[in-house]
């Protein structure tokens, strides 16, 4: 019982988590603008991971191998993200924008679908896994019985350093604050002489650059991609946005932790425990609490 | 003097810390048209929805023929004796006329699934007697015309007429009715309040009304409760309760009520 | 009373019975073409039920495959591990007949289950509660060694036939039609219509909505076992979100609430992947361009957006074509 919950499974399970929270991230933040899920987001981090490898190939003949070659990808993984992000926002969302929202969910799962089918039908990318390059050497070191690889490191730093850019841009800048006040009300923020078509474009495209920044880590630490690894990851991150509070950035980021570890003592117990945990976290929220750990209760007016 | 048909006795309700209504008592005899006038906000349709059982108040009992039936699903509460409409209509669109009329009947079906994927005998009957009981309603309404026509596409004053129709083919003694008026020119109001009168009087079903139109409700109400922040400010007879200052007070400043 | 009416879909039911089973027994369609016909007839029991569910109710399901993978399953334990059954054995037949019919129920089970939040949730949040309950159905199965765990059940044996497939088929939507044009199911379309409006027009809106979901599960799951004794094998793979997502394009390209609209997707859309993949193939194998058959996938995907963007109601809409319609004596 004691490895279950020992310091190397609590390792994996933040950097799990780190990984999680940069996914989650973008659902709540679309969600909280649009209040869309975004079932296509798990495939934006797929595309960061495919953007990344591109670049690794690309910029290989130029560029040195370490540190620049590993920032030059996740900044091609965060661009690539992101544009796709936007893409999908402009041709396939908004028009939909004042439908039913079940016509947006609904899209969104076909724009996921084109997104996994289109990477694995393209011959070049293809359906079959890819072994991620090694950006960056690995170095391991040791805390007590506990192995922590500099891969650890980077994750959770990459991540800090994204979450806390967000914060800050949402607190202090003047597109934070029409960010928080579109989430808040659409209507009212465009008579503040918002552009609130603009505010959205843009969360998609932070929220996306952040899947894909995701992607990077991702492919970094777990080295094999393909095109369809963005489906329980895309499920696992949304389920952590909705523990903790789906609309809510501090929620995001606790229940991926949350997940992250979850998920890594489930795995050590049993395996098929492992699997189904976050599906049984889920239901167990939506059941309970629906609004999550930290998000607020709204009544519907009848 | 029998037992009110509707008795409220000390209601209130708590949205979170919000107080929508507060120590709320009064008593709807049987057989009139009673209304309940506000400001906005003042918790007219709170009121409704406890009363209907999709809100369960904090505190206070919902005396309906003596029985309290608070805490009872809504559905249930319809089929006791109490129906209603909406302040802004709800209608099933895409069903006919006849359709969105039938589904009140639904509940005093008895044949169940069986029965229906088979098409019994027994299934057909009802069927064809709840068809017919709907036909009567639809001609009563004069609504014969669109019978067979999709819901959303009729004309403002005729889905008003389907909704009322359709809260009465639920066989309700008391009827909620809330701002049947919205939106109407004089004539549609005259209708409407001939309509609200026939209803009284052939099918003896209490009214019990929600409006803002000051003419509609002096027009026809024969007892009125003002409440303002979820408690009454006045009761009495419509021609009385206007005048008093208190009422007068509470819609001075906001928007202009038709007069 | 009714008069005495034509029996329009037994006659249409009839009439395609007795084309296809000419065509087949003359040797005009060979067995290539059977096999299309019957998954065809499978996914019109497919998406019928996800329609009961989706578009007569007003619900969202996006696990509804896990409603198939357990008839599946179920009726694919009793025929094969269970009892070894032959197809050419009288008896075995009926019992398989009733080991469908089995599945059915235990799917309904599973339906009752899956039920209940939709009582407490809606729109965004059912369908990714409906879509972990598929997940969860799978990830169960594929955990179970005794029906093959993630080698799947094999070796199932081949009782699906065109004749059984058809008349499972046909007793399905002829069922169907009559629930959805009885007053249980116009309190079933109120309920889609405005829920808040059908509880207070008396309709007991949990009983109905949890209904939906039994009664589809119900079908879906013997749809799932006609299918496991068909291609002779169940695997969890195929009963996975991406099997429940082509249902629903399936179910929108035909019209969410049509009957008929399911009917025509069905066959449509089976048809049509497998012409694309003989397409494809031919234009790999015989004209050289490297394209594999994912691209099929990729049209769909397309298919779905592009219904969703510029044409939502689908083909039919919300209407049935007249052959459905029980008819009614106007007043």
């Amino acid at each position: 019982m004691g490895s279950i919950f020992s310091l190397q499974q609590i390792i994996n399970g933040l950097q799990l988590g780190a990984i999680y929270a940069l996914i989650a991230l973008g659902y709540t933040m679309v969600y909280g603008i649009v209040r869309l899920i975004n079932f296509a987001h798990g495939d934006f981090f797929m595309v960061g991971a495919y953007a990344a490898y591109g670049a690794f190939y690309l910029f290989n003949f130029f560029l040195p191998q370490g540190n620049t070659m590993a920032f030059a990808a996740l900044i091609m993984a965060m661009l690539g993200s992101g544009a796709i992000a936007l893409i999908a926002n402009k041709f396939a969302y908004k028009p939909l924008r004042y439908k039913p929202r079940l016509s947006s969910l609904v899209t969104a799962i076909g724009v996921s679908m084109l997104l996994e089918y289109l990477f694995s039908a393209l011959p070049f990318i293809g359906p079959s896994p890819r072994g991620f390059p090694d950006l960056l050497a690995k170095h391991i070191y040791h805390i007590g019985p506990a192995e922590i690889s500099n891969y650890v490191v980077i994750d959770l730093s990459v991540a800090a350093v994204l979450m806390i850019g967000l914060t800050i841009l949402i607190q202090r800048t003047p597109m934070g604050r029409a960010m928080r006040a579109v989430s808040q009300d659409k209507d009212a923020a465009k008579l503040m002489g918002i552009d609130v078509e603009r505010v959205i474009s843009f969360t998609f495209l932070i929220g996306g650059s952040f899947a894909g920044a995701a992607g990077l880590l991702a492919g970094l630490t777990y080295p094999r991609i393909q095109p369809y690894m963005g489906i329980l990851p895309g499920l696992k991150a949304f389920i952590a946005a909705v523990l903790g509070g789906i609309g809510n950035i501090p929620g995001a980021v606790l229940g991926a932790f949350i997940m992250g570890l979850a998920e890594t003592f489930a795995t050590a117990f049993n395996s098929l425990l492992g699997e189904g945990i976050a599906f049984v976290i889920l239901i167990v929220v939506l059941l309970l609490r629906p609004n999550g750990i930290l998000g607020e209760k709204t009544a519907d007016k009848i | 003097m029998s037992a009110p048909l509707l008795s409220i006795q000390d209601m209130s309700h708590y949205f979170g810390g919000l107080k929508a209504v507060s120590d709320f008592s009064f008593d709807v005899p049987e057989g009139v048209i009673y209304g309940l006038i506000g400001p906005n906000g003042s918790g007219k349709t709170t009121c409704f929805n406890l009363i209907t059982g999709i809100y369960t108040p904090t505190q206070g009992k919902i005396l309906f023929q003596g029985e309290n039936i608070v805490g009872q699903k809504p559905f249930r509460i319809v089929h006791k004796g109490i129906a209603r409409t909406f302040q802004n209509l709800r209608i099933f669109s895409n069903l006919t006329v006849i359709d969105n009329i039938r589904v009140a009947r639904h509940f005093t079906t008895r044949a169940g699934l069986f029965a229906s994927f088979l098409r019994l005998p027994s299934f057909l009957k009802e069927q064809d007697q709840v068809r017919d009981e709907t036909m009567e309603l639809i001609k009563l309404m004069h609504l014969e015309k669109r019978a067979y026509d999709l819901a959303k596409n009729l004309p403002y004053g005729e889905l008003r007429r389907l909704e009322v129709a359709r809260a009465l083919a639920t066989r309700p003694k008391l009827m909620l009715l809330d701002e049947p008026a919205a939106g109407m020119n004089p004539k549609e109001t005259e209708d409407l309040m001939n309509l609200v009168r026939r209803v009284r009087d052939e099918f003896k079903v209490t009214i019990f009304l929600i409006e803002h139109h000051m003419k509609f409700v002096t027009g026809i109400c024969e007892r009125v409760k003002v409440i303002d922040f979820g408690t009454t400010i006045a009761e009495g007879k419509p021609e009385d309760v206007v005048k008093e200052t208190k009422v007068l007070e509470a819609y001075l400043g906001r928007k202009a009520v038709v007069c | 009373m009714d008069k005495m009416k034509l029996p329009k879909l037994a006659i249409a039911g009839a009439i395609f019975y007795v084309i296809v089973q000419i065509l087949i027994v003359t040797g005009v369609l060979n067995g290539y073409f059977v096999v299309i016909i019957n998954r065809s007839m499978i996914f019109v029991i497919l998406a019928a039920t996800l329609n009961l569910i989706n578009g007569i109710t007003g619900q969202f399901s996006l696990g509804h495959m896990g409603f198939a993978a357990v008839g599946a399953y179920v009726s694919g334990t009793i025929t094969t591990l269970i009892f070894k059954l032959s197809p050419h054995v009288f008896t075995d037949n009926l019992i398989f007949i009733a080991a469908i019919i089995l599945g059915g129920c235990a799917a309904a089970v599973v339906g009752f289950l899956i039920g209940f939040p939709s009582l407490r949730l809606k729109g965004d949040y059912l369908a990714i509660v409906t879509l972990g309950f598929g997940e969860i159905i799978r990830t169960i199965l594929n955990n179970i060694d005794y029906v093959g765990g993630p080698r799947g059940l094999l070796g199932i044996p081949k009782f699906s036939d065109f004749t059984v497939i058809f008349l499972f088929t046909f007793f399905t939507i002829v069922l169907l039609r009559n629930l959805v044009q009885s007053s249980h199911g116009r309190a079933m379309l109120s309920i889609r219509e405005n829920e808040l409006a059908s509880e207070l027009s008396g309709v007991n809106t949990t009983h109905y909505k949890v209904l939906g979901f039994v009664v589809g599960a119900f079908f879906a799951g013997i749809a799932g076992g006609l299918l496991a004794h068909l291609l002779q094998i169940a695997h969890p793979t195929q009963y996975g979100f991406y099997a429940s997502s082509i249902l629903l394009i399936m179910v929108y390209a035909g019209g969410m609430g049509s009957l008929t609209g399911s009917i025509i997707a069905a066959f449509s859309l089976t048809f049509l992947t497998e012409g694309l993949r003989v397409g494809i193939d031919w234009l790999r194998d015989s004209v050289g361009i490297p394209i594999g058959t994912e691209w099929t996938m990729v049209i769909y995907a397309l298919l779905l957006i592009f219904i969703m963007l510029f044409k939502t109601e689908g083909f039919m809409g919300m209407r049935e074509s007249k052959v459905l319609i029980i008819e009614e004596k106007h007043v």
